[in-house]
C-alpha cells in the first residue's frame, strides 16, 4: 500500500515535472534544426513562473465551466498519470482500468476543453473546439484498433502486462504486425496532440489554429495550467508510445533501484523519440484541416492491417 | 523533405555566438537577464498594428529569424493579449483601430507594458495631423517606451524592449 | 386531477419496479386469465429477464410521472399516458402470444396518441403517421412469426417454444427469426428502421419521449433478446452476426445523423438509434460467443448489453426531460436560437451535463462501464476460430471506437451551443429555470447516472444472474470485490469508484500546487477577446452548424449535402446585398434509396391494380363469369 502511494508519487512528479521539459527539449531541437540557437529547453518552466504571477482576465461571458475546465484538464491527466506504465510494468492505477479507461480519460479532457472554447463565444473558440472534437473523434478507432492488436498478441489489454509480455518475448515485438501498429500510433500521437502536421503549435494565425484556438482566452494561472496539461498529454502519448512498442527496461517496482532504471530508459527512449518528432516536423509541412481525416484513414488502415496480420498468422 | 534537413544540418546555426559580444549580443544578453530580474525569464508579446503601413513589421519578422533568434532570450510573440505580458505597437493610431487598441490593453491581464514602435507609433510620424488618426500609441493606451526609427532596425528594437523593462522595474 | 393521475402512475411504477424486482431476485409467478380472451387467454409470468425490464418500466415511470407533475401542459393525454404506461408493463411479462400482441399493441396505440399530442401541426400529423406505418409494419412482422411458429410447435405459449425449439427445422426457424426480428428491430429503432425515431420523440412531450426513448424502444431490445437467445435456441451463428452488423451499422449511423442535427430532441433521438446500436452489439456477441460454446464470454457480452440498456434508459430520459424543460424555457427545439442558458436554468445544465458525459461515455459515469464491458466482450473474439467472425467483431470494435469519439464530439455540440456563451434569441435570454418537481426528476435520474457509474461491483452480478438465467448458465463472468471489477480472469479489470476518488483528488492538485506556490488569484473580468471588435454579439459565435461542418466535410459521401445560396440584390446595384440566404441541408440515404423506391413501387403496385376498379358495371359482371369459369376449370 504505502509502497504503491510512493509509486503513484514518484510517476505524478515524473510526468508533471518532466512534461514542461519534453516540450522544452522538442522545441529547441526544432530551432537547432532550421539554424536557430533556440530557447533554453527549461524555457517552459520559466513561463509557467511568470503566467503564475499575472493576473487572468476571464471573459464575462463565460460561466463555471470555462473556469473549472483547466482544473478538471490537469485533474484527468494526473490520473491518466497513473495509468500509464511510465517507469514500471505496475502502474499504481492498473487495477482500475486500462487502455480504454486511457482513451477515454483523454476524451474526458478534450471534452470539457472542448466546451470552455465555446463558452466565451469567440469564433475562434468554436472553431478549435469543433476542429479539436473532429480530429479526436476520428483518431479514436485508430488507437483501439492498434491497442487490440497488441492486446490480442499479450493476451490481455492491461497496460502493465502488455508491456511486461513483450518485454520477456523480445520476438514477439519484433513482428510486422508491430510495427503496423506502431506506425499508425505514431500517427495518432501526432494528432490527439496537436503536432505537426495536423497542427502547428507554433502558429499565430487563428484561421490555422486546431488546439491554440481553443486556448486563446486562457491567461494567467488558467493558461498555466492548461499549457501544463497539454504539455503532460504530449508526455503521456510519447511514454505510451515508447513504453508500448519499445517495451524493454520496465520491470517490477521491487524498489528504487528499478524505478531509477526504468526511469533512465524512458528518458533514452524519450529522447530519441524526441528528436523523431523534431525532424518530422522540421521536414513536413501542416496538411490542410480537410486531408487530415485522410492521414487519419490511413493511420486506421495501418491499425486494421496490423490486427489482420495477427489473425492470420496465428 | 529531405533536401530541407539537408540544409539545416549543412548549415548548422547560423544565429550568432553570444560569446564574442558584438553590440546585439550584449544589448540581448542585457535583456534576457532583464527579463529574467522581471519576468522570470519569460517575455510574451502581442504585436498590434494599429495602423503602419508594414514596414516595422518586417524589422519585427526579422528578429524571429535565425539571425536575430530573440526567442534565444526567452522572448516569444503570441497570438492573443490575454497570453502576452507587453503589447508592441506599430504605425500611428488610425481612428478604426484606436477602439481596439484600446480593447486590446484592457484585454492584456496584468503586469503588462506598452511599446511603440517607430516614428509613427511614436507621434503619427509623416501622419502626423491627418485627419485619419488619432496620433500616436500614447495618445490612447499608456506607453511605457518608445522605439524611434522608421522603421527601427532589430536591433534597435531590442534595445527598446530592454529599456521598457527596465523602466518598468524603477 | 392531473395531481392524481400522476400520482397514481408513480405508484404504478414503484409497484412494477418492486414486482421486477422481485423477479431478477429470481421470484417466479404465472397469472392466467383463459376466460378473458380466445386463443390460450392472458397468460403472465415472471421471470428474471421480464423482471429487469419490468423494473427498468417502473423505475424509468417514476421520475416521467413526477417531472409531468411540474409539465405546463401534462394535463394533456393523461388517460394515453397511464395506457402506455400499463400496456408496456405487460409485455415483459406476456407469456403467451395474444397477450403479448393485444400488450404491444396497446403501446403502440397509445404512444400514437401520445405524438398525436398536437393536432394542429402538419409536423406532428405526419410524425404520427409515419410511426404509426412503420410500428404496424412491424406488429405485421411479429405476428406472422409468431403465428409460423405458433403452428408449427402447436402452442402459443412461449414456454412451449422454447421447450421445442432444437427439435424445429432449421428453415422454420430462420424463418421465425427473421420476421420477428424485423419487428422487434423496428420497435427498436435499428437502422434502417429507425425513420419513425426522429419524428415520433420529439413530437411528443418531453416526459412521454422520455419513456418512449428510456424504454418503449428497450422493448425492441426485450423482444430481440427473446428471439436470438431464448424462444428459439441457440440459433446458427449468422444471427449473432447480423445482429453485430446491423449494431454496428447503427451505432455509427445514427451518431452521424445526430451530428448535423440542429432540433435538439431530434438529436437525442438520434442517439437513441446509437445506443441501441451498442446495446445489440452486445447482444450480438453473445450470440455467436454462445454458438462456439464460450459461455462465460457469452455472459459478459450479455451482461454488458443489459447494462447500456439500463444506463440508456437513465441518461436518456434525463437527457430528454432536459432538453423537455429547455424547449418550455425557450418555446423552441432549435439549438440555433440558444445560448448561455447555463447562467439563466443552472439545475437543468449541471444535470444536462451530467446527462451529456454520461452518454458520450466519459469516466467514470455509467455509460463508460457498460460501453468498457461491450469493448472487452467484443476484444476477447480471438478465442473464436473463424477469421469471418474475427473480421465482423473487429467491425464492432472500429464503430464502437468511433461512434464514441463521434457522440462525444456532438455532445459538446448539444451542450456548448445550447447552454454557453451568450444567447442567441430574445427567447433564450428570456428564460428561466424549470419548476421544482421537474429539477426533482432530473436530479434523481442524474444521481441514477452517477450511482450506476460508480458501482458497477454492486450491479453487474444482478445483470449476471439474470443474463446467466437466460442463458442458463453457471453466473460466473465477474470477479473481484467491492472495489474492482474483475472481467474474464486477469483480462482486465475495472474500478470506477477508484478512478473518481483519484479524479476528485487530483482535481485538488493544482489547487492546492497553485496556491503553495504563491500563484496570483486575481482574476478580472472583461469582454471576450474578439481581435478588438467593438460590437460583440451573439451573431458572431459558432453556431451548431459550423460546429458540425468538418464532420459534414468528412462525411460527405454520407451526408451528400446540398447547397442553396440565394442572395438578394439591391435594386439599384449589384454590390449592396440586401439578404443572403444560404442553407446547406443533408440528405437521408435510407429516404432517397430505401424508402422512397420501396414507395414508389408500392405506388405503381396499387395503380396496376387500381385499374381493375373501372367503374363498369359490364366489366365486373366479366370479373364474375371469368372467376366462375376459372372455378369450374380448377374444380
Amino acid at each position: 500500500m504505502i509502497a504503491g502511494i510512493a509509486l503513484a508519487i514518484v510517476q505524478v512528479v515524473i510526468v508533471g515535472a518532466g512534461a514542461p521539459l519534453l516540450v522544452g527539449a522538442l522545441r529547441t531541437l526544432k530551432a537547432r534544426l532550421v539554424g536557430r540557437r533556440g530557447p533554453s529547453p527549461w524555457q517552459p518552466y520559466a513561463d509557467f513562473r511568470k503566467l503564475l504571477a499575472k493576473e487572468a482576465v476571464v471573459s464575462t461571458t463565460t460561466s463555471w465551466v470555462f473556469r473549472a475546465t483547466p482544473y478538471i484538464l490537469v485533474a484527468t491527466l494526473l490520473v491518466t498519470a497513473l495509468v500509464v506504465p511510465v517507469v514500471t510494468v505496475r502502474p499504481p492505477l492498473t487495477f482500475a482500468g486500462n487502455i480504454i479507461l486511457l482513451v477515454y480519460l483523454f476524451m474526458l479532457g478534450t471534452f470539457f476543453l472542448a466546451l470552455a472554447g465555446l463558452d466565451a463565444g469567440s469564433a475562434f473558440g468554436g472553431m478549435g473546439s469543433s476542429r479539436e472534437v473532429a480530429v479526436a473523434a476520428l483518431a479514436e478507432p485508430t488507437v483501439i484498433v492498434a491497442v487490440f492488436a497488441l492486446a490480442l498478441r499479450a493476451d490481455t489489454i492491461d497496460l502493465g502486462r502488455i508491456v511486461e509480455r513483450f518485454g520477456g518475448e523480445p520476438w514477439l515485438a519484433a513482428n510486422p504486425a508491430h510495427l503496423l501498429a506502431f506506425a499508425a500510433f505514431f500517427i495518432v500521437m501526432l494528432a490527439e496532440t496537436g503536432r505537426l502536421p495536423v497542427d502547428n503549435p507554433a502558429t499565430h494565425l487563428e484561421l490555422t489554429m486546431i488546439h491554440e484556438a481553443m486556448v486563446l482566452e486562457y491567461s494567467g494561472r488558467h493558461l498555466a495550467l492548461v499549457e501544463w496539461a497539454s504539455a503532460m498529454k504530449l508526455f503521456l502519448f510519447m511514454t505510451l508510445l515508447a513504453n508500448l512498442f519499445v517495451p524493454w527496461g520496465l520491470t517490477e517496482p521491487s524498489g528504487p533501484v528499478a524505478v531509477l532504471r526504468g526511469l533512465l530508459a524512458l528518458t533514452g527512449k524519450l529522447a530519441l523519440l524526441t528528436i523523431a518528432v523534431a525532424v518530422l516536423e522540421t521536414a513536413v509541412a501542416k496538411l490542410r484541416l480537410f486531408r487530415v481525416p485522410e492521414l487519419l484513414a490511413g493511420s486506421f488502415a495501418l491499425a486494421f492491417l496490423s490486427l489482420m496480420a495477427v489473425f492470420l498468422v496465428r | 523533405m529531405f533536401r530541407q534537413l539537408r540544409t539545416a544540418l549543412r548549415t548548422g546555426i547560423v544565429t550568432e555566438p553570444v560569446v564574442p559580444a558584438g553590440e546585439l549580443e550584449r544589448i540581448g544578453e542585457r535583456l534576457a537577464s532583464e527579463v529574467a530580474r522581471h519576468f522570470g525569464r519569460s517575455l510574451a508579446i502581442r504585436q498590434v498594428d494599429a495602423g503602419s503601413c508594414n514596414g516595422c513589421e518586417l524589422e519585427i519578422t526579422g528578429l524571429t529569424g535565425p539571425h536575430y533568434d530573440l526567442e534565444r532570450f526567452g522572448v516569444h510573440f503570441v497570438a492573443s493579449p490575454r497570453h502576452a505580458d507587453c503589447l508592441l505597437v506599430t504605425g500611428p493610431v488610425t481612428r478604426n483601430m484606436a477602439e481596439a487598441l484600446r480593447r486590446t490593453w484592457h484585454a492584456t491581464p496584468d503586469p503588462k507594458f506598452v511599446v511603440a514602435v517607430g516614428d509613427c507609433g511614436r507621434d503619427g510620424g509623416v501622419f502626423r495631423g491627418s485627419y485619419a488618426i488619432v496620433g500616436g500609441v500614447a495618445d490612447v493606451v499608456p506607453v511605457d517606451a518608445v522605439i524611434p526609427g522608421c522603421p527601427p532596425s532589430p536591433a534597435a528594437l531590442l534595445a527598446g524592449l530592454l529599456e521598457a523593462i527596465g523602466r518598468l522595474a524603477r | 386531477m392531473t395531481r392524481l393521475a400522476y400520482g397514481s402512475v408513480i405508484l404504478f411504477g414503484i409497484a412494477a419496479a418492486g414486482l421486477g424486482g422481485y423477479g431478477v431476485a429470481g421470484g417466479a409467478g404465472t397469472l392466467r386469465l383463459t376466460w378473458l380472451v380466445p386463443l390460450g387467454g392472458i397468460e403472465l409470468t415472471l421471470d428474471p429477464l421480464g423482471g429487469l425490464f419490468l423494473a427498468l418500466i417502473g423505475l424509468a415511470v417514476v421520475p416521467a410521472s413526477v417531472y409531468a407533475l411540474g409539465y405546463p401542459d401534462g394535463d394533456t393525454g393523461r388517460f394515453a399516458y397511464f395506457v402506455f404506461v400499463a400496456s408496456m408493463c405487460v409485455v415483459p411479462l406476456a407469456a403467451n402470444t395474444m397477450t403479448f400482441l393485444i400488450a404491444w399493441e396497446l403501446m403502440s396505440l397509445a404512444s400514437y396518441f401520445l405524438v398525436l399530442r398536437d393536432r394542429e401541426s402538419r409536423e406532428s400529423i405526419r410524425a404520427a403517421w409515419v410511426y404509426a406505418v412503420m410500428t404496424h409494419a412491424g406488429l405485421a412482422c411479429l405476428l406472422a412469426g409468431m403465428l409460423l411458429l405458433g403452428a408449427d410447435v402447436g402452442s402459443p405459449r412461449f414456454a412451449d417454444w422454447r421447450a421445442a425449439a432444437s427439435a424445429l427445422a432449421p428453415t422454420t426457424r430462420d424463418a421465425a427469426f427473421v420476421l420477428l426480428a424485423l419487428g422487434f428491430a423496428g420497435k427498436a429503432g435499428v437502422i434502417p428502421l429507425h425513420v419513425w425515431l426522429p419524428l415520433a420523440h420529439p413530437a411528443a412531450p418531453s416526459h412521454v419521449s422520455a419513456l418512449m426513448s428510456g424504454v418503449m424502444i428497450k422493448l425492441g431490445i426485450y423482444g430481440l433478446l427473446r428471439v436470438s437467445l431464448d424462444w428459439l435456441g441457440v440459433g446458427p451463428p449468422w444471427w449473432g452476426a447480423a445482429l453485430l452488423i446491423a449494431g454496428a451499422a447503427s451505432s455509427v449511423i445514427g451518431v452521424l445523423y445526430a451530428l448535423v442535427e440542429h432540433d435538439l430532441k431530434r438529436l437525442l433521438a438520434f442517439h437513441s438509434i446509437e445506443n441501441i446500436g451498442i446495446i445489440l452489439l452486445g447482444i450480438g456477441s453473445a450470440a455467436l460467443y454462445r454458438v462456439a460454446g464460450l459461455d462465460a464470454l457469452a455472459l459478459l457480452g450479455l451482461i454488458a448489453a443489459l447494462y447500456h440498456t439500463v444506463n440508456h434508459a437513465a441518461f436518456k430520459a434525463l437527457l430528454f426531460l432536459g432538453a423537455g424543460a429547455v424547449v418550455h424555457a425557450t418555446g423552441t427545439r432549435n439549438m440555433e436560437a440558444m445560448g448561455g442558458l447555463i447562467k439563466r436554468m443552472p439545475w437543468t445544465a449541471a444535470c444536462f451535463l451530467i446527462g451529456s458525459a454520461a452518454i458520450a461515455a466519459l469516466p467514470p459515469l455509467n455509460g463508460f462501464v457498460s460501453e468498457w464491458l461491450t469493448f472487452l466482450a467484443l476484444f476477447q473474439n480471438m478465442r473464436l476460430e473463424s477469421v469471418g467472425q474475427n473480421l465482423v467483431f473487429t467491425l464492432g470494435i472500429a464503430s464502437l471506437a468511433l461512434t464514441g469519439g463521434l457522440a462525444m464530439a456532438c455532445f459538446v455540440k448539444a451542450f456548448g451551443i445550447t447552454f454557453l456563451a451568450l444567447p442567441r434569441s430574445d427567447a433564450a435570454a428570456g428564460a428561466h429555470e424549470a419548476s421544482p418537481p421537474m429539477r426533482l426528476a432530473m436530479l434523481a435520474l442524474a444521481a441514477a447516472c452517477v450511482a450506476l457509474g460508480l458501482g458497477p461491483t454492486l450491479v453487474v452480478p444482478v445483470f449476471g444472474a439474470v443474463a446467466a438465467a437466460v442463458l442458463r448458465t453457471a453466473p460466473q463472468a465477474t470477479g473481484g470485490d467491492w472495489l474492482t471489477l474483475r472481467v474474464s480472469g486477469e483480462f482486465a479489470s475495472l474500478s470506477t469508484a477508484a478512478i473518481a476518488v483519484v479524479l476528485a483528488a487530483s482535481f485538488l492538485v493544482p489547487l492546492a500546487a497553485l496556491r503553495l506556490v504563491g500563484a496570483s488569484r486575481r482574476t478580472r473580468g472583461y469582454e471576450t477577446w474578439g481581435c478588438g471588435r467593438i460590437v460583440q454579439t451573439a451573431r458572431m459565435e459558432y453556431t451548431a452548424t459550423a460546429f458540425a461542418n468538418p464532420f459534414k466535410r468528412v462525411f460527405d459521401f454520407f451526408y451528400r449535402p446540398t447547397k442553396r445560396l440565394d442572395i438578394e440584390f439591391h435594386p439599384e446595384s449589384r454590390f449592396f446585398v440586401e439578404r443572403i440566404e444560404y442553407e446547406n441541408p443533408t440528405r437521408s440515404i435510407f429516404d432517397d434509396w430505401l424508402y422512397r423506391p420501396a414507395l414508389d413501387l408500392l405506388h405503381a403496385g396499387a395503380r396496376a391494380v387500381g385499374a381493375l376498379q373501372s367503374g363498369s358495371a359490364n366489366q365486373y359482371l366479366a370479373y364474375i363469369l371469368v372467376a366462375l369459369l376459372l372455378m369450374l376449370v380448377l374444380a
